[in-house]
């Protein structure tokens, strides 16, 4: 006599492979998009071969690419900092549903999600210092206070859909957005999670951490295969921080005729198309700007979005 | 039997990372091996079933140790290791209460007589304990709340050299604010 097969939550454990290669691809992509953008908006259009390409051509380059030496650097921090970049992206990515299953179902699964971010705090200002170069040191600086003042909006929007599913758990959040995407019923907490999104992946209009000006800022000192885990290791964490804003606010998986892993793929796209097409209107502005708009608007309105969706939760009947 | 193993490795790795925080001369190191400290517990928490509680610990500590080390590079006297420093002050009166903390600790452990577990675990402990800290122990949290955020608030107000009459004058009528840095509300 066989016993019916559960109806397992989480994915198979195998899926822990597929998981970074899959992230992967989708780097690849974004960043294919990223250059067609670019170069259209820079007035020089390429083709979609050669964008197809040039990632693949680049990566190859920084392998075989030397690693920059600096004087009295501390390589110990140095290049552990650029190694945990792409550890925490994967680490988070743990807890992203595809489609309607994530490889680990944690119970705490949004408090995972946030813990492996902030990580990349201690990844970038760790690259800063270990090279021992004054300009590395200040993109080290300038995303730790970019950190802090997009951190606490950030965790209220993550906390605002955990408090609308009444779980911290992933599948939970996605299953309560069955009938209402809470995009619709939390919009402030969705625009307040695709801003910090983008900061706390230093990215788009919040890149001052690696910007021109203080000549690629953190990452000013890494070539070679360290500027390919680095460069590698953001893009990653801003692919996961962005595809996360699906399962948290926009139905995960949830929508008609389609199967869920596609709708994933589909509004993920959506996400990131948005976040590119962004990056690529807006300009990097100045850390002090930013910074106080973060703690002086962005902070009250996440509070108070958090105060109304509690109000309409405790209006339901919840806990 | 993993368990088992995974306790002993992470203890150690917690007790190791402690004390090379006294051990190494860089405080950016220093400060990362605390971190690395703190994560093994983080493991030990986890260990224990306390799932909320270890990621938490896990996320808290890594934020506060990044501002920790903006910190200790800022006031400690030798920030980059460039010269030998000493992380040690009142050795004597230290080692007495760490080893007689220690010894305490030790004998309560082997000399209680531990009870067996009566009640059960709670079905949802991330539940229990947000019951438990709403509920119960409000009025400790309460307290807790408002002396750390007094402390906060006290620390700045010693801290900073310009207040509001810097700002916008004697009689606080200034159009605008006279910053050093300009912010991006525009105030």
């Amino acid at each position: 006599m066989t016993e019916p097969a559960p109806v397992l939550a989480a994915l198979p454990t195998w899926w822990a492979l597929v998981l970074p290669v899959l992230l992967l691809g989708a780097v690849w992509l974004v960043l294919v998009f990223d250059l067609v953008v670019g170069a259209r908006a820079g007035g020089r259009p390429v083709g979609v071969g050669a964008a197809l390409v040039a990632p693949l051509r680049e990566s190859a380059r920084l392998l075989v690419g030397q690693r920059r030496r600096t004087l009295a650097a501390d390589a110990l921090l140095w290049r552990a900092g650029g190694a945990t970049l792409p550890v925490a992206a994967i680490g988070a990515a743990a807890v992203l549903p595809l489609g309607m299953r994530p490889l680990a179902d944690l119970s705490v699964g949004v408090v995972w999600f946030n813990a492996m971010e902030v990580f990349a705090w201690a990844a970038v200002w760790l690259v800063g210092w270990g090279a021992n170069s004054a300009l590395s040191l200040v993109g080290g600086y300038r995303f730790v206070a970019q950190g802090l003042a997009y951190e606490l909006p950030h965790m209220f929007a993550i906390i605002t859909a955990a408090l609308g599913a009444q779980s911290l758990r992933m599948t939970d959040i996605v299953d309560a957005q069955q009938d209402l995407w809470f995009v619709a019923i939390m919009p402030v907490a969705f625009v307040a999670y695709l801003l910090s999104t983008a900061a706390m992946a230093f990215w788009g209009p919040f890149d001052a951490p690696v910007a021109r000006d203080v000549a690629g800022g953190a990452a000013a000192e890494l070539s070679g295969v360290d500027r390919l885990v680095f460069a590698g290791g953001r893009w990653l964490l801003f692919v996961v921080a962005a595809a996360m804003a699906v399962p948290l606010f926009l139905g995960g998986g949830h929508g008609p005729w389609l199967p869920g892993w596609l709708w994933v793929v589909v509004k993920t796209a959506v996400v990131l198309a948005a976040l590119v097409w962004l990056r690529h209107r807006i300009p990097t502005i100045r850390m002090d700007r930013w910074t106080e708009i973060s703690w002086i608007v962005l902070m009250p309105l996440t509070i108070a979005q958090a105060l109304v969706v509690a109000l309409v939760v405790l209006g339901q009947g919840g806990i | 039997m993993l368990s088992a193993i995974l306790f002993w490795v992470l203890a150690v790795a917690a007790v190791v990372f402690g004390g090379l925080v006294f051990r190494v001369d860089s405080m950016a190191r220093a400060t990362f091996c605390l971190l690395i400290s703190f994560l093994a517990v983080v493991g030990l928490v986890l260990l224990v079933g306390l799932g909320y509680l270890g990621v938490v610990i896990a996320l808290m500590m890594v934020i506060e140790m990044v501002i920790m080390a903006v910190f200790m590079v800022m006031f400690m006297m030798n920030p980059a290791g460039l010269m030998p420093m000493s992380m040690f002050h009142n050795t004597r009166g230290s080692a007495v209460i760490a080893g007689g903390t220690f010894a305490v600790l030790a004998a309560g452990i082997l000399l209680v007589d531990w009870p067996a577990r009566g009640g059960a675990a709670a079905p949802d402990l991330t539940f229990a304990l947000g019951e438990a800290l709403m509920g119960g122990q409000m009025l400790t949290m309460m307290t807790l709340g408002i002396t750390l955020f007094a402390t906060i608030v006290a620390t700045v107000v010693l801290a900073t050299d310009r207040g509001r009459y810097d700002r916008l004058g004697d009689d606080l009528d200034a159009s605008t604010a006279d910053d050093p840095a300009g912010g991006g509300v525009g105030r």
